[in-house]
Order: structure tokens, then C-alpha cells, then sequence
């Protein structure tokens, strides 16, 4: 078992683009790290580059204590889960699993031994003897994570393993990769595009886009504290609704009336983009006795979505929409439209079922504004992280 | 049954006739028509001895030296031949796949031979072999005054070479469509696996090719064993080196004795057959024509 | 893991074999057809002396010289084939591909077989039933052969190519208020043309290319093909070796198709792997 350092990476292509740029990136012994970002961010190249099937064109990537620049894959001792698990569909399964056993040379034995424990533990025993082909989804997933367990490797990459899975076996898998992760304590990169996997699987996630990391953190500090607008609005479910602000004497103007800053970011002035999370909004009247310490105000709900669990309220205010070149971008790159706060004054409110809020009716919401974000409209980075960790 | 479905099943039927029945008047009728004549004493320079002999035709071909010698030429012809076809045609076809790069180059290289007419072909073989106005007896280890054509071995081997290069590009293509089914991530899971670049291929290139490689050697085989443009342009049999067709052709065109060559037809299909059932044996489950599972 | 300039170089030494391999034969023919009569038999490989006559000499007397008969018996005889067996291919290919129907296996196999057939076992019968119907030494005689031997290549070829067609936009043409026929004027035949177009182009060469039919099913120069015509030459006069013209010839009817096939390369590669990688 080994850590996987990156130090200056680049990857350059022939024509010119970069698809990575001068990553660093320190992966711990036995740390389950996630790389996330849109498509296209650079993630994928990165794990390829760490699988040794990209190759590096700038600076150094070392597993354990070596630098393995020039290693071909064989010779770096990881295994690899692929996003269609690449199966050979002409091998069974016990195959697949023992196949780069047997390029080893491992003994017929031994391999049974360890290709029957695999199966054990991912209950594949009885379908060692099929074809790929005669799998469901779920099934091939275990056994491409069969064939990367069966040979104990420094590390694990995995390429969006779940993606090919219908939503329910996506979540169970889930909870599956995080159990055999942490029972084996193996080193384990875990590329995804989907937030939720990147939050709940992760020791720490690195968010990418657009061949640069922008934070690497723990689920809990990106969520509370994003160094910048798109790591703001990318983590997170609904996401983030942002206002333009305007920051003056320990107060910040937004649309829906004036609220004191907290306390950190009292400091701060100026136009400001003002971000606050769907869940940090509450129906007034279901506060309770934290009431008193926060801002309420009036909105009329356009619309309302049911979960069950909670309802997403969306209101309109009144301000102008927040206006940044870092916002259409981000708007871009999740896929444009996904940001609740569009350009038609519409922010999302994550309610507790028991509100009573009504559709096309006006509704006393509250906010609490020790939650609340402010970033630089400019450079798009966070005021409250800006001196901390310069993105 | 449906109206719907019973009116599309006539539509299907009315448009598949005209070919259908076309491909059973030139090749189904004919064979069954060559079975009457090859029972038969029939030779056209002869006309008035006719009549239904029996098996007797068969018995002269069948116990005839010439015609096992024939025999054995085309099956050494087809054997060697495709064999070397697999080979060259299966390294152009990894070379077109790994193009670094004028993979445009090799492609429309390999294709002048398919495009040329193999009549043509086999001119261009026979002159730059014939001692006369040949120049492979002046590239150097070679005798000056090689006979390629007096000899039979010689001479079948440039045959062969004529054969090889022509239909070489057409093996290449249809590997190459093969090798491009497979899905990339497999290679790159074999190379996490540590398969070296040997091993890829023999592990998983090649046996998930079988079914293109069968197809593939079906085909040739089968099209080579009808050799008979490039004998006929360079031997014409002399030699010892007739093939099954050109001994048919001989005994039908050339001495007009329908009987006998109906039963050299006969005979040849027969042969044909068997050899596409030995590769439909082989084929297992992926029969041309079945829809494959995925 | 970068490459090196030992993998390019293997490369193209690689690329250069391949490419000689594919060429000198034809180029070997190439410069045969350009030495005079004097040198046809110095066997160097770059004429010593050039000259043309080869080429003029083969159209020496209009329609009494060597190649101009054959040249245009083979043209009408390959098109007339092309266009036959194409409107018949279409018509099972279309329905194979677009419509449900018992035997539909059985006609893919018969014409698999058909593909596999040995052409010298029909010689002799065709040769007494042409005799007898008097399709002996005329164009029918080869056309029906040739397009019947090329409708299996030309039904796996279409029917690949339209089982690729997005047939539902026949419908949504008509949804958007195409009548049934246009749908299939502006949709369908705009979509379908390069899979026909490649069939056809096999099929041509397909005609084009044979020889045994060619040399049994004919006795003059009233139906006889290329290939054909080329076995039977004989020199301008009974004291000059034909090899020039041969040459010339051969490489008159062979830069035309080297021509159309490079032209249409892509096409003839995707035809000719369509039908046998997902037949």
C-alpha cells in the first residue's frame, strides 16, 4: 500500500490544450480521495495518468516512494475499475478475476484461493463459471471490482464505476464500495461527476475544472466552507442561490432587505455576489426559539416540489439576478439552468414538510445569516477562505 | 395473424422474389441440371453418342490420376495461400489499427490490389516472372535463367503469390473490421492486468476475433479454391498445375464433353460444400446470417 | 512512456513494405506498357525506350481493333448487371431489414451459400441451357450470371446499411406533413443513397472483374469482355509478341477502377466489412 503524490502534473496534448495543469495533489496511505468536476474537468485524464495509460507530460507522479513517469502500467502495482468494467466477454468470470494473476504467474492454487475469496466477499460464488454476457449490471460491477481486489494492489483507481447503473443499484453499490474501501484500507482515487457520490464516499474530494484542481478538502469543509464560486455552487443539492450584495459597515444588502454579516465576514464592502444554501432558509413559523437570531422576510412561492422528506419552495425576490463571469461559466459547466437562482430573480428554499406554505401565495421565510457566503464577483473566490487558501 | 401483419408478409414476399428467384435459376437449377448431365455419355463433338450411362462418369473422374492431381494442387494452392493471407493480412490490419500515423496511406495502398482485375493481376505477375521480359531473374540471388513456369512447384508458387497479393487487402479489411469491434478499454484493462503488448494479442485480440478471423478464412477459402484466372493466364494448366476449375472448364469448354465435365462440376460442389460445413462446424454459434448476441 | 524515434522509424519501414508490396506489381505493368517491342524483353524495370504505340495500337481500326469491343461490351455489360441486381437487392434488402416475415432466415443463408458457390459448377450447364436459348455470345447471357452471383454481396451490403437507417423519420416526416411518398423522396432515399451507391460500386467491380464466365459463355468479340478479350490477344501481327499491348490494355481497364476505388475508398472499405462483421 502506498500514497500517490502528484507534483507539477501536467498533461499536454499534441495540439496544444492542457488537459490537466500543474496538479498537486498528495493522496494519503489508505485514503479514499475523490476526484469530481463536470465532464471534461480533467479528472479522468488525471487517473489515467496515475494508471499510467495517459502519459505525463509535465512533472512528477510517484506512488509510494517512486516516481512512476516512465513505468508502464504492469510494473505500478494498481488496479483499475473501468466505467463499462471492461470485462473480457470471451473469459468467465473466475477468469476475469485471476487474469492478472495468472500474467503473474501466481500459482493455480493460490489463484482459486484468492479469486474464490473475492467472490465470497462480493457475492459472486455462484457465478464464477459464466460469461459476462450472462450478468446483470450490478453483477459485472462486482466482478470488475472483484478483479481489482483479487490482486491486492498499492492502490485502487476507479472511473466512475457506478455510472452505468440504474439509480437505486447505484446507492447500494454505494455503500458497498465504501465498506470493501474501508475493510481493505487500501489507497483508493475515485473518479465521479455526481456530487452526492463525491460527498457521501470520500475521505476527501478533489474538486476539478477545467484541467485545475480548486479545493481539496473533506465533504464537510467543501461543503461549509467553498473556496470559490463554482465549488459553491457545485457542491451541493439544490444548489447554492446566489444574489448580488452589496457589503457596508458590518451590514450586506441583499434583495430580500439588509442583513448583519457574520461575524468573520464583517470586514467585509463593496458589490459582492452573496450565496446562500437552500437548506439555511426556513418557513418563519417553524423556526422555533433560534428566530430571533436570524432575518425574515416576505416572498411570494411560485412553485413548491414535495420530497417527502422536505419541500423545495422556489420564491422569487426581487433584486437583480447576481451577475458574474464565474457564474455563466459555472451555469455552463453543470449544464446551464441547473442554478435555481437564474436570471429571472428565483431562489430555492429547502422547507420542513410541516410548512404550510402554499403555491402562488406570499410566505414568511426565514434566513440565517451566520450561513451566509460571500464571494469576490471578480475573481469569484470566497471572502471567507480568500486569505486562508488561495485557490 | 393480423390483417396488418399478414399484408406486410405478403409485401416482404413480393419483394424478396425477383432475387430469390433469379439465385435459384442461375444456381440451383443448373447444379440439378448438371447432375442429369453428369450421368450422362454427352460430348458435343460426338453427338450422336448420348445416353444414360450412370455412375460411369463419376468412376472416370474419381479413378483418374489427373483429376487427384488437380485436386491436390488446389488444396495446396487454397492452404498455402490463405494461410499466408492470415498472416500478412492480420499484421496490414494491426498496422492500419496502430496507425501512428499514414494510415490513409496504407489503406488506399492495399486497396489497388483489390481494385484490379485479376486477369490483370495475374499478367502482372506472369511477366515479372517469364525469363523473357521478366525482371525478378535479374534482382540478385536469382538464377538468370529461371524457369518459373517450367516447373510445377515454381510455377505454383507464383500462382500463389499472385493470389496472395490480390486478395491479401481483402483479408486485411475484414480483420481490420474485427479488431476495431473490440472495445479499447479492454487493452487498457489487460495492460492494469500486466499484459505485455504479446500476451494482448494472444489473449485477447485473437480470441475475441475468432469470429472475424472465421468469416474472414471462410470467405477466402472458399474463393481460392475456385482458382482459375491466374492459372489460366499463366500455366493454363501446363505443368501439372491445373486446378479443380480449370480441369472442369477444360473438360466442358475446351473439349466439350458436358458429361464428363458435369461430373467434374458436380464433384467440385460437392467439395465446396464440405469445406463450408467444416468451418460452419467450427463457427459454433456464430453462424453469417444469425443475429449475434451482444 | 513517451515514443521514441525507434518506434517511428519501425513504423515506417513498416509502411514501406506495405506500400511497395501493394504497388510494384501494377508499377511493373505500368512501365512494361511503355517499352517499344525492342526492349519489352530487357527486364529492367524502367524503360530503356518509351513509347506509346502500345496504347494507340490497341484502337488501330475502330471497332475491328483488339480493345475497343471489348472495352465497351464490358462497360454496358457491368452497368446493365450493376443496375439489376441493385433494384433487386434493394427490394430484399428492404425487406429484410424494415419488414417481419417467415424466411427471412432462409433467404440471408441461400445467399450466403450463393456467395460460397463454385461459378465453374454452373459453367457447363449454363453453357448448353445459353446454347439452347440462344444466349450464347450475347450480353444477356453474361448479365444474368453476374448480377445473380452479386446479389448476395449486394444484399449483405444493403441490408447493413438499412438496418442503420433511423426509419422513424419516415414517420416523422410524415408527421410533419409529408405525404408517404415523400417521406420516402426527401427522408428515406437521401439517407439510403451511399449504401446503395457502395453496393453498387461492388457490384461493378465485382462484374468487371470476372473472367470465367467471361471466357465460356462468349466465342467472339460480339460479347466478350476485358478480361477475356485480354487471354485470347494476340500481337498486331502472328511475328510480335502482344506483351506491350497486353500491358497497355491491362492497365487501361485497371486505372479506371484504381481510380474509382480510391475515390471512393471509405465507402468500398465500410461495404465490404458492413455485411460481414454483422451478417
Amino acid at each position: 500500500m502506498a500514497g500517490i503524490q502528484f507534483d507539477g502534473v501536467t498533461k499536454r496534448y499534441p495540439d496544444g490544450t492542457e488537459a490537466v495543469k500543474k496538479m498537486d495533489l498528495s493522496v494519503e496511505d489508505g485514503e479514499f480521495m475523490i476526484l469530481v468536476g463536470p465532464s471534461g474537468c480533467g479528472k479522468s485524464t488525471a487517473l489515467r495518468m496515475i494508471a499510467g495509460l495517459e502519459d505525463i507530460s509535465d512533472g512528477e507522479l510517484r506512488i509510494g516512494e517512486n516516481a512512476v513517469n516512465d513505468l508502464a502500467p504492469k510494473d505500478r502495482d494498481i488496479a483499475m475499475v473501468f466505467q463499462n468494467y471492461a470485462l473480457y466477454p470471451h473469459m468467465t468470470v473466475r477468469d476475469n478475476m485471476g487474469f492478472a494473476l495468472k500474467l503473474a504467474k501466481v500459482d493455480k492454487a493460490e489463484i482459486d484461493k484468492k479469486v474464490e475469496a473475492a467472490a465470497e466477499t462480493l457475492d459472486l460464488t455462484q457465478h464464477l463459471d459464466r460469461k459476462p454476457a450472462n450478468l446483470s449490471g450490478g453483477q459485472r460491477q462486482r466482478v470488475a471490482m472483484g478483479r481489482a481486489i483479487v490482486r491486492d494492489p498499492a492502490a485502487f483507481l476507479m472511473d466512475e464505476p457506478l455510472s452505468n447503473l440504474d439509480a437505486k443499484l447505484r446507492v447500494q453499490m454505494r455503500t458497498e464500495v465504501s465498506r470493501l474501501q474501508q475493510s481493505l484500507g487500501t489507497t483508493t482515487v475515485y473518479v465521479t461527476h455526481d456530487q452526492t457520490e463525491a460527498m457521501t464516499l470520500g475521505d476527501r474530494v478533489a474538486v476539478m475544472r477545467g484541467g485545475a484542481l480548486q479545493q481539496v478538502a473533506t465533504p464537510k469543509e467543501l461543503y461549509a466552507d467553498p473556496v470559490n464560486l463554482f465549488v459553491a455552487g457545485f457542491i451541493g443539492s439544490p444548489a447554492m442561490n446566489f444574489f448580488s450584495a452589496e457589503a457596508e459597515n458590518g451590514k450586506v444588502r441583499l434583495p430580500m432587505g439588509e442583513v448583519d454579516l457574520p461575524q468573520d465576514l464583517s470586514g467585509a464592502s463593496g458589490k459582492l455576489i452573496a450565496g446562500i444554501r437552500p437548506e439555511d432558509f426556513e418557513d418563519a413559523d417553524l423556526v422555533g426559539e433560534h428566530r430571533g437570531s436570524g432575518f425574515e422576510f416576505e416572498a411570494p412561492i411560485e412553485q413548491l416540489e414535495s420530497m417527502g422528506s422536505e419541500i423545495y419552495a422556489y420564491f422569487k425576490h426581487e433584486g437583480e439576478a447576481a451577475s458574474s463571469d464565474e457564474l455563466s461559466e459555472l451555469a455552463a459547466d453543470i449544464g446551464g439552468g441547473d442554478l435555481p437562482s437564474d436570471a429571472h430573480g428565483r431562489a430555492v428554499a429547502r422547507l420542513d414538510p410541516a410548512s404550510e406554505v402554499r403555491q402562488g401565495e406570499k410566505a414568511r421565510l426565514w434566513l440565517d445569516p451566520a450561513r451566509i457566503h460571500l464571494f469576490d464577483p471578480e475573481s469569484g473566490h470566497s471572502l471567507r477562505t480568500r486569505e486562508k487558501e488561495p485557490a | 395473424m393480423s390483417e396488418r401483419a399478414r399484408s406486410e408478409r405478403k409485401l416482404a414476399w413480393m419483394l424478396c422474389a425477383p432475387a430469390v428467384i433469379a439465385m435459384l435459376l442461375v444456381t440451383a437449377y443448373p447444379i440439378i441440371y448438371a447432375v442429369v448431365l453428369s450421368v450422362q455419355a454427352l460430348d458435343l463433338r460426338f453427338p450422336d453418342e448420348g445416353g444414360f450411362v450412370g455412375i460411369d462418369n463419376y468412376v472416370t473422374v474419381l479413378t483418374s490420376p489427373l483429376w487427384w492431381q488437380t485436386v491436390g494442387n488446389t488444396v495446396f494452392i487454397t492452404v498455402v495461400s490463405v494461410s499466408i493471407e492470415l498472416v500478412l493480412g492480420m499484421i496490414i490490419a494491426l498496422i492500419m489499427h496502430r496507425a501512428i500515423f499514414g494510415r490513409g496511406l496504407v489503406r488506399t495502398s492495399v486497396l489497388i490490389p483489390y481494385g484490379i482485375v485479376t486477369v490483370v493481376a495475374a499478367f502482372a505477375w506472369f511477366y515479372a516472372f517469364d525469363p523473357e521480359t521478366g525482371f525478378v531473374n535479374a534482382l540478385p540471388f536469382v538464377a538468370e535463367d529461371m524457369a518459373w513456369f517450367g516447373d510445377r512447384f515454381s510455377a505454383l508458387s507464383v500462382i500463389i503469390a499472385a493470389e496472395v497479393w490480390k486478395t491479401t487487402p481483402f483479408m486485411a479489411l475484414l480483420l481490420l473490421a474485427g479488431l476495431t469491434t473490440i472495445d479499447e478499454g479492454l487493452y487498457e484493462a489487460a495492460k492494469m492486468d500486466g499484459a505485455n503488448a504479446v500476451q494482448r494479442f494472444f489473449r485477447i485480440t485473437l480470441p475475441l476475433m475468432k469470429p472475424a478471423i472465421l468469416v474472414a478464412l471462410l470467405f477466402r477459402t472458399l474463393d481460392a479454391f475456385r482458382v482459375f484466372d491466374s492459372i489460366f493466364v499463366m500455366t493454363a494448366g501446363s505443368q501439372g498445375t491445373e486446378s479443380v476449375s480449370i480441369l472442369g472448364y477444360n473438360q466442358l469448354i475446351s473439349r466439350l464433353n458436358l458429361g464428363l465435365g458435369s461430373a467434374v462440376s458436380v464433384l467440385i460442389f460437392v467439395l465446396v460444400l464440405l469445406i463450408a460445413l467444416a468451418f460452419v462446424k467450427g463457427f459454433g454459434t456464430s453462424v453469417p446470417g444469425r443475429e449475434e448476441e451482444e | 512512456m513517451q515514443r521514441g524515434t525507434r518506434e517511428y522509424t519501425l513504423w515506417s519501414i513498416g509502411l514501406l513494405i506495405v506500400v511497395l508490396f501493394a504497388l510494384v506489381p501494377v508499377l511493373w505493368l505500368l512501365m512494361l506498357s511503355f517499352k517499344t517491342p525492342d526492349t519489352v524483353s530487357d527486364g529492367s524495370f524502367i524503360p530503356n525506350a518509351w513509347t506509346l504505340e502500345n496504347y494507340t495500337g490497341l484502337f488501330e481500326g475502330g471497332f475491328e481493333s483488339p480493345l475497343l469491343r471489348p472495352l465497351i461490351n464490358s462497360i454496358v455489360i457491368a452497368l446493365v448487371a450493376t443496375t439489376i441486381a441493385i433494384a433487386l437487392a434493394s427490394f430484399t434488402a428492404y425487406a429484410i431489414a424494415r419488414l417481419d416475415f417467415p424466411g427471412k432466415g432462409a433467404i440471408l443463408g441461400g445467399a450466403l451459400a450463393i456467395a460460397m458457390f463454385p461459378p465453374i459448377s454452373t459453367v457447363g450447364p449454363l453453357f448448353d441451357m445459353w446454347r439452347t436459348l440462344g444466349l450464347y455470345d450475347t450480353y444477356a447471357g453474361l448479365i444474368i450470371p453476374y448480377l445473380t452471383f452479386a446479389l448476395p454481396l449486394a444484399i449483405y451490403t444493403l441490408v447493413a446499411f438499412f438496418r442503420e437507417i433511423p426509419w422513424d423519420l419516415e414517420q416523422a416526416a410524415q408527421v410533419d406533413g409529408a405525404t408517404p411518398l415523400q417521406a420516402f423522396r426527401k427522408v428515406i432515399l437521401p439517407l439510403a443513397a451511399p449504401g446503395v451507391f457502395t453496393a453498387a460500386i461492388l457490384v461493378f467491380i465485382f462484374a468487371w472483374n470476372d473472367f470465367v464466365f467471361a471466357i465460356s459463355l462468349t466465342s467472339s468479340d460480339a460479347s466478350r469482355t476485358v478480361p477475356a478479350a485480354l487471354a485470347f490477344f494476340t500481337g498486331e501481327s502472328t511475328f510480335t509478341s502482344p506483351t506491350g499491348n497486353i500491358a497497355a490494355a491491362a492497365m487501361l481497364v485497371t486505372i479506371p477502377i484504381i481510380i474509382f476505388v480510391l475515390i471512393f475508398q471509405r465507402r468500398i472499405v465500410a461495404g465490404l466489412t458492413s455485411g460481414a462483421v454483422k451478417g
